[in-house]
């Protein structure tokens, strides 16, 4: 791999551009690997990446059955932030948020990190006492965030009502460090230093069986042929249940669609992150200028990676309401993506009832902020064959035993 | 947009007039189950790509629970049936037959 510089760009500048090279390799897939990972999106190549780069596991191989970051990496909102309530949450998006930091200078990839701030509005006396909770929480768990008053709500974000009519803002919890991410280039970027150390990235090849012998997993079935392993990562979002049955298990995940859409482009006109829970919407502004926008999921198991069309007037409304400036914007895009939800809203990273398969999965509407910490976390569980503190506590069985690490209230609705 | 006809009243009741109510035909588990059994009927789910049954309630017209058998994987509505059921009704699984061929209500969805 050709190290990204100020050089190789005057260089290739003086050539018309001819030496770039590929970004990854696509090789056809071996007989068998010390590791297969399920899933090349953010999530399971950055599980491919800390594997080589923290455990030195270099034969292994992505498989994706369409192409590369294309399922909900390429579909959120970007948001990054760590302002849990929980300690596991708090522990595992903090270290996720501060790889961020470094992610570009580590991969030699322009990932984007903006740390522009994060703002979550509390716009009923109800949040208020959430947010102020969190604050506190935030404050012993080493994770920088503040409750800040209306005035300086403004102050961050002028295009922002605070007045009402509905809902006045009465305070927000601010994270100065949270911000967002070019989301294709975690994905591109990963990918790239994946192929680098020699791991093999085979895209359009679908797992399409999990083969075992005497309860441990041996290899999978694919579009492609079989694939031996010694061990087997899934890590694949929406889509979960499916290679969770193959595999011979029952997930407490369901599959819904959570849609975001982009306006027209426009000058720049905020450079904070604004997320509204009470009225239920998300906003942040590309540096495209397109504002880019979040709303709720669908409420029922929905494969079709389009969401319902309601939705869209609904985010829409409450996004007029909280910025007036917005009324005569169009809207360009409106995509949707599989999230898989689970009872607590709090991701699994486990060993599961088949020996030497690990799943990574139940992120729901929240997983792009997550991508380097989870993968770090995933890296540790597959290379040891047992979690490191930062998974722990996300096993499968916390529901058996009655220890969720529940965010469904105190992450409100948005993630 | 998701419309479905509600087997009370009849209307054809688009999504925003209903509540989903997810998974149906759950067994329920009470006093005396195992720890095994309370996680598969509260947490663990089947959440098919194809054919699946849902709980839906008619908030805003009768306020009545029903039920539904629906494709996940392509938002086909093959029927809606009353809830006092412990199972889909045999003409339910007819019409869920006739759109996919070879599909048995064991939850091993073919579609």
């Amino acid at each position: 791999m050709k190290r990204y510089s100020v050089f190789a760009i005057a260089r290739e500048a003086l050539r018309h551009h001819m030496g770039w090279e590929r970004a990854w390799a696509s090789p056809e897939p071996k007989a068998s690997y010390d590791a297969i990972i399920v899933g090349a999106g953010g999530h399971g190549l950055a599980t491919a990446y800390y594997l080589g780069k923290n455990f030195g596991i270099t034969n292994v191989a992505i498989l994706e059955k369409g192409w590369l970051g294309g399922g909900n990496t390429g579909r959120n909102t970007t948001i990054i932030r760590s302002n849990y309530l929980q300690d596991p949450s708090a522990a595992i998006y903090e270290k996720s948020r501060s790889l961020y930091e470094t992610l570009s200078q580590d991969l030699n990839y322009n990932v984007m990190f903006s740390p522009r701030g994060v703002m979550m509005l509390a716009q009923t006396h109800h949040e208020v006492r959430g947010y102020l909770r969190t604050a506190h929480a935030n404050a012993l768990q080493g994770v920088a965030t503040e409750f800040i008053t209306p005035a300086r709500v403004k102050e961050l974000c002028p295009i922002l009502n605070i007045d009402g009519p509905r809902y006045p803002v009465l305070g927000a919890l601010w994270q100065a460090r949270g911000g967002t991410g070019r989301h294709d280039a975690v994905a591109w970027g990963y990918a790239r230093a994946c192929s680098a150390m020699g791991m093999h990235i085979i895209q359009n090849c679908e797992v399409k069986g999990v083969r075992s012998e005497n309860g441990v997993v041996t290899g999978v079935d694919t579009t492609k042929g079989y694939i031996g392993t010694k061990k087997l990562g899934m890590v694949v979002a929406g889509h979960s249940g499916q290679l969770a049955e193959m595999a011979g298990f029952r997930l407490p995940i369901e599959a819904v669609a959570l849609q975001a859409l982009v306006s027209e482009p426009i000058k720049p006109c905020m450079d904070v992150v604004v997320m509204a829970n009470t009225v239920h919407g998300y906003m942040s502004q590309s540096d495209k200028g397109e504002m880019v926008i979040g709303g709720g999921t669908d409420g029922f198991n929905n494969y079709t990676q389009r969401g319902s069309f309601h939705h869209i007037e609904e985010t829409l409304r409450a996004l007029v309401e909280t910025f007036p400036m917005l009324s005569r914007l169009k809207m360009l895009r409106q995509w949707g993506g599989i999230v898989d939800m689970t009872g607590d809203r709090s991701p699994l990273i486990s060993k599961t009832p088949l020996g030497n398969c690990f799943i990574n999965c139940g992120w729901g509407t929240g997983g792009f902020k997550a991508i380097p910490g989870s993968g770090w976390a995933m890296a540790e569980l597959m290379a040891k064959g047992e979690p490191g503190p930062l998974a722990e506590a996300f096993n499968m069985w916390r529901f058996k035993e009655g220890q969720f690490i529940d965010e469904s209230v105190a992450a409100g609705v948005a993630h | 947009m998701l419309t479905l006809e509600c087997p009370y009243c009849g209307v054809k009741a688009c999504e925003t007039e209903l509540s989903p109510g997810y998974e149906a035909h759950l067994k329920r588990f009470g006093p005396g189950s195992t720890p095994e059994e309370f996680e598969a009927y509260m947490f663990a789910r089947k959440n098919p790509k194809g054919v699946h049954f849902e709980r839906w309630r008619h908030t805003y017209g009768c306020g009545k629970w029903f039920l539904a058998a629906r494709c996940t994987a392509t938002l086909e509505v093959f029927g809606t049936y009353p809830a006092q059921v412990s199972g889909p009704p045999p003409e339910i699984i007819a019409k869920i037959q006739a759109r996919r061929p070879g599909w048995t209500p064991d939850g091993k969805a073919t579609a």
